[in-house]
């Protein structure tokens, strides 16, 4: 028996003199999956189209990963070795992400397999149920671990793909500007989250001792909606660059936000504002000095 | 004592050297209130560019002292808070207000130079 171990391994919770029978079972379970493999694929096939599933893929690509899918799991069941399939299912995870497969997609045909071929050994086997008994208990274990193996690989491969993106957006997502000599500008644009309000204010107050401003104009004509909390994270934003000798000017608040705010009754007496990027740059540089007269001299306030 | 007062021109410098215990925070409000009125300074820099932290105590402090020395007549700037005790600072709610800030020492003269002078204009 040269796949002995591999049984044994994969059937730890057996008793000993029966694995050498089961692995016999899943051999003849294996020879039969392979003998009947055209009708087996196109009635999965069919199941997978009637169940809604995939509908972003066209009937033959479907036909032609099920066949791959197929053969690597009919190869897993016969060698108890997922790490193939493993494989296949983070090429297959990679593929299909980008075009908007679900999890509950994924999860949903490979246990349409699962079913698909179960029922086809109850039709096999319906006469001796001893048999099936054993058959069953050779092959549920092992199809099990197939569809955990596929769906954990595709979860991860999503995982990573989730994270790469956070990663780029966190690259990407807070330019700090100088403008001119100690006259910083932040525009944000997008959703701010309470992760990213943090990373700014860092970044900003990084900025600011570096570039040793008195003057920064935050620019949120980007941000579409603001909630209770980064409305605080913003004024926390505007006290910590005052303590650090920087004056703050908040530009480009939309009706909407304008509106939000006031009804959240956020502590706005702090900050400056300006309707518009360009008001706010004149205003910081009239507070940094640059042109017209300064009649408070007092860039603090 | 691990703060100096120096005197600079129209103001008083006090440079923090490093983390101040509870009394030594006392004696330097009690100081500085004295100092203004006997060197007839018109404004203060508290730097505090070596503090890792400032707690709530010290807040409180520094804020007593701006109010302390406004009614002897003077103004005052605190200089140097780095940006992680911003963020800490901020985070936990400590009231500052009226606390004036500024980078470090220049920035802090400048603006002194500003306040006391009316002199609007920043350099540039």
């Amino acid at each position: 028996m040269t796949d002995h171990p591999k049984t044994e391994e994969e059937r730890m919770d057996e008793e000993p003199d029966r694995s050498e029978e089961a692995g016999s079972l899943l051999q003849e379970l294996v020879a039969y999956l392979r003998d009947n493999r055209t009708e087996l694929r196109e009635e999965w096939a069919r199941r997978i189209s009637e169940a809604e599933l995939l509908d972003v893929m066209s009937d033959e690509e479907i036909f032609s990963e099920a066949t791959a899918v197929y053969d690597n799991y009919v190869d897993a069941l016969e060698t108890g070795s997922i790490e193939t399939l493993q494989t296949y299912a983070r090429e297959l995870s990679e593929r299909i992400i980008p075009r908007g497969v679900e999890t509950h997609e994924v999860l949903g045909i490979v246990l349409l397999l699962r079913d698909v071929l179960a029922r086809s050994l109850f039709a096999k086997y319906q006469n001796d149920a001893e048999l099936l008994n054993r058959i069953l208990d050779s092959y549920e274990p092992a199809a099990n671990r197939i569809a955990v193996t596929v769906g954990v690989s595709f979860v991860e491969e999503r995982e990573r793909v989730i994270h790469e993106q956070q990663e780029t957006l966190r690259e990407l997502s807070t330019p700090v500007l100088q403008l001119r000599d100690r006259l910083l500008i932040l525009p944000i644009i997008g959703i701010l989250d309470s992760a990213r309000a943090r990373q700014l204010t860092e970044q900003l107050l990084g900025a600011i001792r570096d570039n040793r401003a008195t003057v920064v104009v935050i620019d949120i004509t980007g941000v579409a909606t603001i909630d209770r909390t980064v409305a605080n994270h913003l004024v926390q934003t505007v006290e910590a660059s005052r303590l650090m000798g920087a004056s703050t000017i908040l530009t480009g608040l939309s009706s909407e936000i304008a509106q939000t705010l006031v009804d959240l009754d956020v502590d706005l007496g702090m900050m400056k504002t300006v309707g518009d990027l360009q008001g706010g740059l004149e205003e910081a540089e009239r507070l940094a000095g640059y042109r017209g007269p300064d009649p408070a001299g007092d860039v603090e306030s | 004592m691990s703060v100096a007062i120096l005197r600079q021109g129209d103001y008083l410098v006090a440079s923090i050297q490093s983390d101040l215990t509870d009394s030594e925070v006392v004696a330097l409000r009690y100081e500085l209130a004295e100092l203004v009125g006997r060197q007839r300074a018109r404004g203060i820099v508290i730097d505090v560019t070596a503090l890792d932290v400032i707690d709530s105590f010290v807040a409180r402090s520094l804020r007593a002292i701006v109010l302390t020395v406004a009614l002897r007549g003077a103004v005052t700037v605190v200089a140097g808070i780095q940006p992680d005790v911003a963020i800490a600072m901020v985070q936990f709610r400590l009231n500052l207000e009226p606390l004036r800030a500024a980078l470090d020492l220049d920035a802090a003269i400048a603006l002194l130079d500003r306040l006391t002078r009316g002199d609007a204009v920043d350099g540039g």
